[in-house]
């Protein structure tokens, strides 16, 4: 899988009260959550993931509340492929469960600047910032959640299972 | 191995695990709530099969809306309510029956030691006071669990947390976790499994046990865990018929690293916005003028919890520039706290006190801050906008500095007021 699209960049500890809100937990249609997602830190933000993007950010990122709409409302809004130091690990699951790839990419803060276009391998996890010719190594996705990923999500990687039995 | 390591092991029906390896494990319980509950329901819908792997194994409960404000949050419950018939889920506790998912779950004999528990909200944590590994999971992944029954883990490597020595008088077990969560940082058990030893922990009520426990998130933690002894059984015994097994840490079992706490030179502590991890003890605050105080939620709203703050708040008034709200766990402590006179001190003091919910403590349903507003939290996470405005503070504290800060109107060392 490739995906190639611009940064938008985050820092450290990014926590999905942040991402979504509390109070637009009674909403439950990707549509309608994407308007909201990262309300927390700026009103409108929203729109620059329009044309697709791909988050980067420092270490921890997703931490707190294990909303998935978090995940979701970022997936719904354009965002493409979350690569960040290091991840808490509900959001990594959620993220993942949901066919949205969550990479782990040491130094990617650092070595990747708001705007940059990326394009990223997954299966080979490799990040190439196509502004620097530069490219950086992910961690290695464990096989079974790549799966997964590859079916576009648990639910679609459960239904193909179970379609074979 | 160490106690996760045991657990994890004997749910994925191995002899031995080590940490980084990924098993398959047997869930044993699985909890949802009213908010993650209904993506579960739109996630497994996508499944188009008719059953669940084991109704008697998901517990259902309200919580975040109680009662639902808008249309929109009781449809929420009204899509769960239809899923818990079309499944016969006899676990459900509808509004009036339960209260906070996290005492409900224990106090209704959902948990046992020794078990695997998953629920759909990351203070599932908790359950870790009991010597269960009890970890937060999301939506679609509860969803899988429905038609699975099991999931897959990888064992995490463990900081070990001994803590020796007595807590001082109006010392809580929030200020020994605040003071943890200010040495270990917000990330800094993350993918790890934090368990709490030591004498001061085995003199602690089964309540201080679950406040630690459920702020190991707060750390990162996939999972915080006490040793099982004979509080949790006398706790368990008037609960469940389930026999648990009670498994312990081996002597030799190994830790990513060990950290000792000497409990009795802590003083209450602090956690400054916007993140729990900002931790100072209260002799270093500077003077903060608070307009709401909150005592409740699923890390401080149990009957002690709200025994301690009563205690200072007899006979007193809540400052008149400042709101006071009371909010049981469940229905259960509303009771005892009823028959115990609680209610009563609260209600005299100028406190309002509401009917058990999460509401308050994520923003979502009463006492929402405004721009501008401080308010003093026996709550778990102060992140921006948490409990309303993005331009409000929020201070985490004890159930006992919640109180005192209540009365004097800015944030206060419960020892002075005594």
């Amino acid at each position: 899988m490739i995906v190639k699209a611009k940064a938008v960049k985050f820092g450290n500890n990014v926590d999905t009260d942040v991402i979504l809100p509390g109070k637009y937990l009674a909403l439950t249609e990707p549509e309608e959550l994407k308007e909201h997602v990262m309300e927390g830190i700026s009103p409108g933000f929203a729109s620059k993931f329009a044309e697709g993007a791909i988050v980067v950010a420092g270490e921890n990122f997703g931490q707190g509340s294990s909303r998935e709409h978090a995940p979701i409302a970022l997936k719904a809004a354009g965002v493409r492929c979350v690569v960040a130091e290091s991840f808490a690990r509900i959001f990594y699951r959620n993220s993942m469960n949901i066919g949205l790839p969550a990479l782990e990419c040491p130094g990617v803060s650092t070595r990747v600047i708001d705007g940059d276009q990326l394009s990223i391998d997954i299966e080979r996890g490799e990040i190439k910032n196509l502004r620097t010719g530069e490219t950086l190594r992910t961690e290695v996705i464990p096989p079974n959640l790549l799966q997964v990923l590859n079916d576009g999500g648990i639910m679609e990687h459960l239904r193909k299972k179970r379609a074979h039995r | 191995m160490n106690i996760i390591e045991k657990i994890l092991a004997k749910a994925s029906g191995k002899q031995q695990v080590h940490p980084g390896e990924i098993v398959e494990a047997e869930i044993s319980s699985a909890m949802i709530h009213d908010i993650t509950g209904p993506l579960a329901v739109q996630s497994w819908k996508k499944l188009e099969e008719k059953k669940i792997w084991d109704p008697s194994r998901v517990v259902v409960i309200f919580d975040h809306y109680l009662p639902p404000p808008t249309e929109q949050a009781a449809s929420l419950q009204k899509i769960m309510r239809d899923f818990v018939n079309d499944q016969d889920i006899q676990n459900f506790y509808d509004i009036g029956r339960g209260g906070i998912c996290h005492q409900v779950m224990p106090e209704k004999g959902h948990v046992h030691p020794g078990e695997v528990i998953v629920g759909a909200d990351s203070h599932t944590c908790t359950y870790g006071a009991f010597g269960a590994f009890s970890t937060g999971i999301g939506s679609t992944e509860m969803a899988a669990v429905f038609a699975t029954g099991h999931l897959w883990f990888k064992v995490p490597r463990t900081i070990k947390i001994e803590v020796t020595g007595s807590l001082a008088p109006l010392v809580m077990s929030k200020d020994l976790i605040l003071h943890t969560l200010g040495k270990l940082g917000v990330s800094g058990a993350n993918y790890r499994g934090m368990e709490f030893t030591g004498q001061t922990i085995e003199d602690m009520s089964i309540a201080g046990r679950m406040t630690i426990c459920n702020m190991c998130i707060e750390a990162g933690a996939k999972a915080g865990i006490i040793a099982p002894d004979t509080k949790t059984a006398e706790y368990l015994t008037a609960r469940t018929s389930r026999p648990f097994h009670s498994i312990r840490s081996d002597e030799n079992s190994e830790y990513e690293r060990t950290i000792h706490i000497d409990a009795s030179t802590l003083s209450p502590q602090v956690a400054r916005p916007h993140s729990p991890d900002n931790a100072v003890p209260i002799e270093q605050m500077p003077e903060t003028r608070i307009d709401q105080a909150f005592l409740g939620s699923c890390t401080n709203g149990r009957t002690e919890d709200l025994r301690i703050a009563a205690r200072i708040l007899d006979g007193k008034r809540v400052n008149d520039h400042t709101r006071l709200i009371v909010t049981p766990a469940s229905q259960e402590v509303y009771s005892e706290c009823l028959k115990e006179g609680l209610i009563e001190v609260f209600t005299e003091s100028g406190a309002v006190v509401t009917n058990p919910g999460c509401g308050i403590c994520i923003g979502i349903h009463m006492g929402v801050l405004a721009p501008g507003d401080v308010c003093i939290s026996s709550s778990n996470r102060n992140f921006v906008g948490r409990m309303g405005s993005s331009q409000a503070s929020i201070f985490l504290a004890s159930p006992a500095t919640v109180a005192a800060s209540a009365i004097t109107g800015k944030i206060t060392d419960p020892r002075k007021l005594s």
